[in-house]
């Protein structure tokens, strides 16, 4: 086998098996220090011995039996040092071994303590990234743009939290199910939109590392819930707004709004995949929540062939929907921005401009004004909308896009 | 385990006859299912003194050791598996005495 060869091994046991290798500790040693630190090793070991003992026949179970001897050795260590005291502060869990068939995978327990509504949001993205994701400190200190010793302790101080506190490691209850499950899917969808729209002057407007990460995670969740419909609509989202990621940006790195994206450019399998979804959703006649209806709507844009042949009737339909369910002015203001093309500007005007108290230091909300000025022939309050937008906006391809529609007011 | 449940109160001053009632409910409930360690309601802040004796004379302050507009009005002392369960029993209690809570596990 050749050193590339190896080299791909180790890579792809990496994204495979890291979830199932610290999942698997976790549960045994209820610990998820030991857990990540004896799955690091592991992986450390595999580099150093594969290329010579040559790749394993089953990677994982390989990695698993390693990590499982590094985390033994730790404990003695350490249990030389201070006894008994480590045993009682371990991680808890009282869940009698579970029917085969029930949704027992580790790692959906380890996901669900990664996301636990106790820690801080930011947090459990970070540990996320870490434990399921297999990202190391670095790689998720530069993604959210922070030291990496700042990061760490995060980490760390995360670990310390959950071990003192005892949150559990487990699926939770079905009562917290569905508020768990959503605070899952609110993590991933942040790493994916931070990959999507990533903020920061010197940053590449489209992250595609996160993005990718974000899906891969969803697609583990969607494998380990499959009836979850809110998982599917999330994991629809993704694919159908990564499928127009090469036609987002413009080849000198400005952003190409969807009315102007060239659809030939579109990832035709993406769009497939996210279509399918969104039909086996409405298959089941079950009422969407927040994410089926996002998805139906990037369905509906993605279904037509040229901009005008958009269903816009629909797409606005399904921001009602939406508005019932998620009071966000955020929602209101891209219901306007749908509400424009079936009712005409100034009825969308109308309704963003009523948005002005929440989002007066959001850009979209100066954008999308500076837009329907335009289109008004409302030049100078055009301009100064713009002015605001790209004041405000983060993303390096919006701003450059943002100062090309001012600049062209003439 | 065991978990600490401050109530957290922000100027809303003593609780009212409902509150009390709906106190009293959860309470009976914490000791039918286990979970009742301790639990007490506290004087308002003006009322503390605090005491430093730590190189052996004892100095006796007025009030507070910390002013501020949110202040600790009573506390839980629960029995809880673990912090799933402390939580969902912290948000009973924050909905019976209609204040914020804070949950924190003892060493």
């Amino acid at each position: 086998m050749s050193v590339v060869d190896v080299r791909e091994a180790i890579t792809g046991a990496h994204r495979e098996e890291w979830a199932r290798v610290v999942a698997a500790l976790a549960r045994r040693f209820g610990d998820l220090d030991i857990a990540e630190e004896a799955a690091a090793e592991a992986f450390a070991t595999a580099v150093e011995r594969w290329p010579a003992d040559g790749v394993p026949p089953n990677p994982g179970a390989w990695l698993t039996t390693t990590a499982n001897r590094k985390a033994i050795d730790r404990i003695r260590r350490e249990n030389k040092r201070e006894d008994k005291q480590k045993e009682a502060q371990m991680l808890y869990d009282d869940d009698p071994p579970e029917p085969p068939g029930a949704i027992d995978d580790e790692r959906l327990r380890l996901i669900f303590t990664c996301c636990h509504p106790a820690l801080a949001l930011e947090t459990r993205v970070a540990l996320t990234l870490r434990m399921v994701g297999g990202l190391t400190v670095s790689e998720i200190a530069r993604a959210f743009l922070v030291q990496d010793s700042a990061m760490g302790q995060r980490i760390t101080r995360a670990k310390a939290k959950i071990k003192a506190t005892r949150i559990p490691y487990r699926v939770p209850s079905a009562e917290d199910l569905p508020a768990r499950v959503s605070g899952v899917l609110a993590v991933l969808f942040l790493v994916f939109n931070e990959g999507y729209l990533a903020t920061g002057p010197d940053t590449d407007p489209v992250r595609h590392d996160l993005t990718a990460e974000a899906i891969r995670l969803t697609r583990l969740v969607r494998a380990l819930m499959p009836e979850d419909g809110e998982v599917a609509g999330l994991l629809a989202l993704m694919l159908l707004t990564e499928a127009r990621r090469t036609a987002r940006v413009s080849a000198s790195g400005e952003l190409v709004t969807l009315d102007e994206q060239d659809r030939g450019a579109w990832d035709a399998a993406l769009v497939a995949e996210g279509h399918r979804l969104v039909r086996e959703r409405l298959a089941t006649g079950v009422a969407p929540g927040r994410y089926q209806i996002l998805a139906a709507i990037n369905a509906v844009h993605t279904s037509a062939r040229d901009v005008r042949d958009t269903d816009w009737s629909q797409v606005v339909a399904l921001y009602d929907q939406l508005v019932r369910l998620d009071h966000s002015p955020i929602v209101a203001l891209n219901r306007a921005i749908a509400v424009a093309e079936l009712d005409g500007p100034e009825v969308a005007l109308a309704a963003v401009d009523r948005l002005e108290d929440k989002l007066a230091d959001y850009h979209a909300y100066h954008a999308t004004r500076a837009d329907l000025l335009r289109r008004l022939g409302h030049r100078e309050k055009s301009r100064a909308a713009y002015d605001k937008a790209i004041e405000l906006a983060g993303n390096t391809a919006e701003t450059a896009y943002l100062t090309r529609r001012r600049d062209q007011l003439g | 385990m065991r978990y600490l449940v401050s109530v957290i109160d922000d100027g809303t001053g003593p609780a009212t006859p409902k509150e009390d009632a709906a106190i009293d409910a959860f309470n009976d409930r914490l000791e039918a299912e286990g979970h009742w360690v301790f639990a007490g309601g506290l004087n308002s802040p003006s009322t503390a003194t605090v005491i430093d004796n730590r190189d052996g004379t004892a100095l006796f302050t007025d009030g507070p050791f910390l002013e501020s507009k949110e202040y600790l009005a009573g506390f839980w002392v629960m029995e809880a598996p673990d912090l799933d369960v402390a939580l969902r029993l912290a948000a009973d209690g924050s909905e019976a005495c209609n204040r914020k809570v804070e949950v924190r596990p003892f060493l």
